[in-house]
């Protein structure tokens, strides 16, 4: 054995595994960075009344109630609007007519879609819808915010029920079930963790989403569940209050901040542990 | 080329020759690609099944397959079975459980699965599942039993408990098995098909086949010059 080109290479391994390491952990000291920022600034605004009192004009207290309803309403509806429209696609693409060539475009376009900039999807539904409408309103926001749900939940569903073995679906024809009735219970079962984390991936996406809101849903600095006008929401009212110059505006804004981030790591949470469970079934 | 009632046929031939490819067009399953098609006919019931106004889940319910990987539903024991009873027949809840259980007796797992029928089906080692699939097959009721190389997936006791089974199934039902293995044939069949490259070589009762061959290829398969 040559000792010196064996040495080398343990030499160059050492070096590499080093390197691997120190870009770990770099990227990961941003990460807790950033968490950290967000506890330190965000954690001592949070507090009951932020959940229960409206946002306050600058220099008295208050809370962040209508903003946190408003973006669970707006994100609610985008998703009950986006989810059914992304499922029955991405069926289609993985069921129905994987072998066409229409799914390979659809596919092609949907990629796109889904790094497609918010703020041009607020554009686009602010021609669409506030434009027409004449005002801005809570359904255009929850339209906005549907656009960007749908191309995920599409890929997602394509992709996880592209994984359910062409097996078991021979398995379910050879007992005589028809394909819509094989896809509704034997794919979608199969496929069914994989399918969740995707709507809830698309959720935790749009929670954060601002600039599609700013041109639908505006702001709304009182308490308002009329959809037909503007809605307030929690990360267009951060944007508001982060760059104002006062203080306790800026204190709200942090513990926004840090109630997304913790809605949307709760999510990421419920979306691993659907997953483990079925491994384990 | 005939499959005759209450008679195991089996397929031999070396591998590729197109015998699972044969077997599947027996219940159009070729039908779930859109490369695939077949022509001429397959006779079942006086219908020639290959003919466009077939309805195919109909056909499927009466040619049942059995495939070489054990693939049980994502449910529980009972729900693989009860699901493709309760496709074609709607039953009392105790007429169902009757049902499964006779399925499973047929299959031989009741004994080992009578106390969870509960538990998930992929929770079963390879046998039982391929027992399952087997009881879940049995279950709706079919004329006739495609068998895909059901055993090459499983270790020799499994093996010798689903060739038991199908000697016990073959009076009930018409049973077609492809195998790669040559003993499995001579033990398990009536009849025997020899394929070569895609072709119907020899066709005849078992014993015949494997002591006096007409074939000079068949007659260099089961002398192990090939495959």
């Amino acid at each position: 054995m040559d000792t010196a080109l064996y040495s080398k290479r343990r030499r160059r391994n050492v070096i590499t595994m080093a390197l691997a390491y120190g870009a770990t952990g770099f990227g990961l000291s941003w990460l807790v960075l950033i968490l950290a920022v967000l506890l330190w600034e965000g954690f001592s605004g949070l507090s009951l009344s932020v959940f229960t009192e409206m946002t306050p004009p600058p220099g008295s207290a208050g809370g962040l109630l209508n903003p946190i309803a408003g973006s669970l309403v707006m994100t609610v509806i985008a998703v009950l609007i986006g989810t059914p429209l992304g499922i029955l696609a991405g069926t289609y693409m993985a069921e129905y007519g994987r072998y066409d060539k229409l799914t390979m475009v659809v596919r092609f376009i949907n990629d796109i879609l889904l790094s497609a900039p918010s703020i041009v999807v607020g554009l686009f539904i602010y021609e669409v819808m506030v434009a027409q409408m004449g005002h801005f309103s809570g359904w255009a926001g929850a339209v906005s915010l549907a656009v960007i749900v749908v191309p995920v939940v599409v890929r997602t569903t394509e992709d996880m029920l592209t994984l359910v073995p062409d097996t078991l679906r021979e398995a379910a024809a050879s007992i005589g079930l028809p394909r819509s009735l094989m896809i509704q219970r034997v794919a979608y079962r199969a496929a069914r963790a994989g399918m969740i984390t995707g709507v809830l991936l698309a959720v935790a996406r749009i929670s954060g989403e601002t600039a599609p809101l700013l041109f639908t849903a505006l702001n709304n600095q009182f308490w308002s569940l009329n959809l037909n006008a503007p809605v307030s929401s929690l990360p267009v009212v951060i944007f508001q209050f982060a760059l104002s110059p006062y203080k306790d505006w800026q204190k709200l804004a942090w513990t926004g901040a840090l109630i997304i981030t913790l809605a949307v790591l709760a999510l990421s949470i419920v979306a691993r542990i659907l997953t483990a469970q079925r491994k384990t079934s | 080329m005939p499959l005759y009632r209450g008679k195991v046929t089996a397929f031999i031939g070396p591998s590729g020759c197109g015998k699972s490819t044969l077997l599947r067009i027996l219940n159009r399953m070729y039908d779930l690609y859109p490369n695939q098609r077949a022509t001429g006919h397959v006779t079942l019931d006086s219908a020639n099944i290959l003919s466009p106004s077939q309805d195919l889940n109909l056909l499927r319910a009466k040619v049942g397959m059995v495939f070489q990987k054990p693939t049980p539903f994502p449910m529980t024991i009972f729900e693989n079975i009860a699901f493709g009873i309760r496709l074609y027949e709607r039953l009392t809840k105790s007429e169902l459980e009757d049902r499964v259980r006779h399925a499973l007796e047929r299959a031989a797992l009741w004994d080992e699965v009578k106390d969870k029928l509960g538990a998930n089906g992929l929770s079963l080692s390879g046998g039982q599942q391929q027992r399952l699939c087997i009881a879940r097959t049995v279950a709706v009721r079919p004329e006739v039993i495609l068998f895909d190389e059901p055993c090459s997936a499983l270790d020799p006791i499994s093996t010798a408990k689903i060739e038991e089974l199908i000697d016990e199934l073959k009076d009930d039902y018409t049973i077609a098995i492809v195998t790669h293995n040559m003993q499995q044939a001579a033990r398990v069949s009536d009849f025997t098909a020899f394929m070569y490259l895609g072709e119907l070589v020899e066709f005849g009762e078992t014993t015949r086949i494997f002591t006096t061959p007409n074939d000079r290829r068949t007659q260099d398969y089961i002398t192990g010059r090939f495959g």
